[in-house]
């Protein structure tokens, strides 16, 4: 009965989406005030049905109704509560819900948090969200039920991939769907735009706030998948170029590229058509990615159960919805003036040049990703396109992107010449590049160029920061009265500039200094790695809720410390038979030590891969900061105040 | 409308084709570089006679047999099972096995549990003869013909559907003789 009840929820949700997604973008444009007024209620309906059917869901797998297909597909009596609830986001229909609920939620809170906008504006907003809406909705009923009945009903359920079965991938998905989504609002509010005729440094400040909070859940997002890869796959490796991966990546490197954009577009009132049409390339990157993913035509460790009827199903939805919001853009975008003027030299300049930059970087990752599906399509054979390819044109990218982080801050808005900058900046560039060249010696006594570009780079966001702050508390009375003074979007920048910093370095020491080896270990052997000493002491035989596991102790010795005892798992999960493997890993700010148990080689002795990582963890520390930095600059004071004002205004 | 506020639309509709191209091939069907090129030659300890060995020349007494990489550990192989148990019984093609990173009793107490529908199999303890193969998942099943060379390869459990359909097709015409 429950999941029929959740199954018409949907059907009432998609209801309100089309009411949300047609009568007040109509209303809007014949100005009739009561359609307008619809958009609210209508997005609030909207959220109470979706959050209806996913409760409905949740209560389906934590009861162990396995009379519903999705969840005799992905949940068993054995599985832990905790992975019951994630177990929810675990497949392609329950995640399609997930994201349809979060959509729904943004929808409600850009209706609760916008009083301050005009109304016409909302509609329009609230409007377009609905049509989005509509769309995944329709989606989700017509090809992805997940409350399909199953007969007969099984004893027992088909268990979750053990793959999923860990916190870091509880919270992964809905973080990145809270980006993925969230950058819907940033879309909605460029359509509106466009739709009302209104692309001005106002609207570029109403949708700066929600860009930033979107990009931040996805920064997240991002991290914490690899941080789980790091840790659960037992490859030792943080990034895998894997095409799932890059289809989050790239709406994230458009994203970046959008909230610094936008950043001009509020300021000086320049860029705005460039403005607009990232909103809509990040929003449709975003699709993208959830085609690429949900469809099959790309292989991937992560991809869902394919259905060729979801594929075709996914792809008209991008094509209209891209689609129509390309055709709105050429039919609008013609007569929007950019104002602000500004010359070569100029911050405005910078921020083009990392646009620029940051579009570059995501079109190779995309044509990367993209390569090996279109030699198929051209019947020129299969490849895949694998790490080299990638990092030999990424990182390219990044240095210059890296090094303008310094210079465009310090910049000049409108004009700025090349000599003041010099002047600004030289003493503070030559520190960087020494200290930055020094680094590697002196941490690990070698002359690497690559690992000393990347530490000269990382030293260089640091001290211009420095040199910012310094050069913005140079008027002001006292140290503590100045640093007050600043804004938290400036503290945010800093800190979100600082995370590139952090994340560069640890890439680079990590990727450069990081040692591996594969060593076949009897019980009462040791191996010699570096200053470490891996003594195996033996294997012992563990029961899990739902897996049995082979545990390993590797007591870890180092001269002048004390020892430390890592347990790495080889897991064989009882349902789906499958082996994984959890690594043992000592974690410290300055390096991770990582053990692998490998395969039995016979008379006791098992392969059992070493690591020794220098700086993996600054990886996401970086990203932390990145996260923390958006938030900081999302919660600044004059979004606020405008409120306020307009409160005001209107009692 | 100005040209070049089209030009997005334009590259858009570009990827769009791709994509519903894209959505007819199936990118799990990678083909083994292996394919029509000689079969890796090894040598390997006989599961059930230890002292015994097989290796490449027994591929090539017939004019075409199945290789099928399995183990005990492994889900996929015993469902595919019971169909190799009835391809055995129906005596068109030989079956020959390959045990891929196994324990020698576990792999022999699965067989008498399940039956045992291959000729000869090779126990490949540490999966190097595996890895020559290109075996990047089990269980994986090699087409070989009288020359020793690989003809098809499927990955994943065989089913009727592509015994039928993919696989049956290619045996066929290597028993009538044709190249």
């Amino acid at each position: 009965m429950l999941p029929e009840l959740g199954h018409f929820a949907l059907i009432l949700a998609l209801c309100m989406a089309l009411v949300l997604g047609v009568v007040p973008l109509a209303g809007a444009a014949r100005n009739v005030d009561s359609w307008v007024a619809v958009a609210r209620p209508a997005a609030w309906g909207q959220f109470l049905f979706m959050g209806i059917a996913f409760l409905l869901l949740m209560t389906a797998f934590v009861t162990n109704d396995f009379s519903v297909a999705y969840v005799a597909q992905h949940s068993n009596t054995l599985l832990p509560t905790i992975y019951r609830v994630s177990a929810v986001w675990g497949g392609h229909e329950g995640s399609l819900l997930l994201w349809v609920f979060l959509l729904g939620g943004w929808t409600v809170a850009v209706g609760t948090f916008s009083r301050h906008l005009p109304t016409l504006m909302v509609a329009r907003v609230l409007g377009v969200m609905g049509l989005v809406s509509v769309g995944f909705l329709a989606f989700l009923l017509f090809t992805s039920s997940p409350f399909e009945r199953l007969w007969p009903i099984p004893a027992d359920g088909r268990d979750l991939n053990p793959l999923l079965q860990d916190i870091g991938l509880v919270l992964h998905p809905p973080m990145l769907y809270m980006g993925y989504v969230g950058f819907s609002v940033a879309f909605a509010f460029a359509i509106a735009a466009l739709l009302g005729g209104r692309l001005d440094a106002t609207w570029a400040r109403w949708s700066r706030p929600w860009t930033t909070t979107a990009w931040v859940f996805m920064t997240l997002g991002i991290s914490l998948g690899s941080w789980w890869a790091y840790y659960e796959l037992g490859w030792g490796g943080w990034w895998f170029w894997d095409p799932v991966e890059n289809a989050s990546f790239l709406p994230w490197l458009v994203g970046t590229a959008l909230i610094h954009s936008l950043a001009v577009s509020e300021k000086r009132s320049a860029f705005k058509n460039w403005t607009v049409l990232l909103a809509i390339l990040t929003f449709a990157l975003s699709l993208l990615g959830a085609f690429l993913v949900r469809s099959g035509v790309v292989t991937s460790v992560h991809a869902f159960a394919n259905d060729p009827k979801r594929g075709v199903f996914i792809l008209m939805l991008l094509a209209v919805m891209v689609g129509a919001s390309l055709l709105i853009y050429a039919w609008r975008a013609p007569q929007v003036k950019s104002t602000g003027h500004f010359a070569v030299v100029s911050r405005e300049t910078l921020l083009l040049g990392n646009n620029v930059l940051l579009v570059v970087a995501m079109g190779s990752v995309m044509l990367g990703t993209l390569y090996p599906l279109l030699l198929d399509a051209l019947g020129m054979g299969k490849i895949s396109v694998g790490p080299p390819y990638f990092n030999t044109v990424f990182i390219p990218l990044m240095v210059p992107l890296l090094f303008m982080i310094g210079i465009g801050t310090l910049a000049r808005w409108k004009q700025d010449s090349i000599g003041r900058l010099e002047q600004t900046v030289r003493y503070t560039l030559a520190v960087s590049v020494v200290i930055g060249a020094l680094l590697p010696w002196l941490l690990f006594r070698s002359w690497e160029p690559m690992a000393m570009l990347g530490a000269v780079l990382g030293v260089w966001i640091l001290a211009s920061a420095l040199l910012d702050l310094r050069l913005r508390l140079r008027n002001s009375a006292g140290l503590w009265q100045g640093l007050r003074r600043q804004s938290r979007s400036f503290y945010g920048m800093v800190a979100a500039h600082l995370g590139v910093a952090v994340t560069a370095i640890g890439i680079t020491f990590s990727s450069y200094y990081s040692q591996e080896h594969d060593v076949r270990l009897a019980p009462g052997e040791s191996h010699v790695m570096g200053e470490y000493r891996f003594l195996f002491e033996g294997i012992s035989e563990h029961e899990g809720p739902n897996y049995t596991a082979t545990r390993a102790n590797l007591r870890v010795s180092k001269e002048g410390q004390r020892d430390v005892v890592l347990h790495s798992e080889k897991r064989l999960y009882k349902v789906q038979g499958m082996p994984m493997t959890e690594a043992g890993i000592d974690w410290g700010l300055t390096r991770d030590l990582y053990v692998a148990l490998g395969e039995p080689l016979g008379d006791g002795a098992w392969a059992v891969r070493l690591y020794h990582k220098p700086y993996v963890r600054w990886i996401w520390l970086g990203s932390l900061l990145m996260a923390l930095g958006g938030l900081l600059a999302a919660a600044d004071r004059r979004y606020r105040l405008k409120r306020n004002v307009a409160t005001e205004a209107a009692s | 409308m100005k040209a070049r506020f089209l030009l997005p639309l334009g590259l858009f509709a570009a990827l769009v084709v791709l994509f519903a191209v894209g959505l007819g091939l199936n990118p799990r069907e990678v083909p083994s570089p292996l394919i029509d090129k000689q079969a890796p030659t090894f040598t390997l300890p006989q599961l059930h006679a230890p002292e015994a060995s097989f290796g490449s020349r027994e591929l090539t007494q017939q004019p075409v047999a199945l290789v099928n990489i399995w183990a005990s550990w492994c889900v996929a192989c015993r469902q595919e099972h019971p169909f190799l148990m009835e391809l055995a019984q129906r005596g068109d093609v030989p079956i020959y096995g390959l045990n891929y990173k196994d324990e020698r009793a576990d792999a022999i107490a699965w067989l008498k549990r399940h039956g045992n529908p291959y000729r000869v199999s090779g126990h490949d303890l540490d999966g190097r003869v595996g890895i020559d193969w290109g075996v990047y998942g089990v269980p994986e099943t090699f087409v070989v013909d009288g020359r020793g060379v690989i003809r098809y390869k499927h990955i994943g459990p065989i089913t009727p559907q592509v015994w039928r359909e993919k696989m049956e097709p290619v045996v066929r015409q290597l028993q009538q003789g044709g190249a």
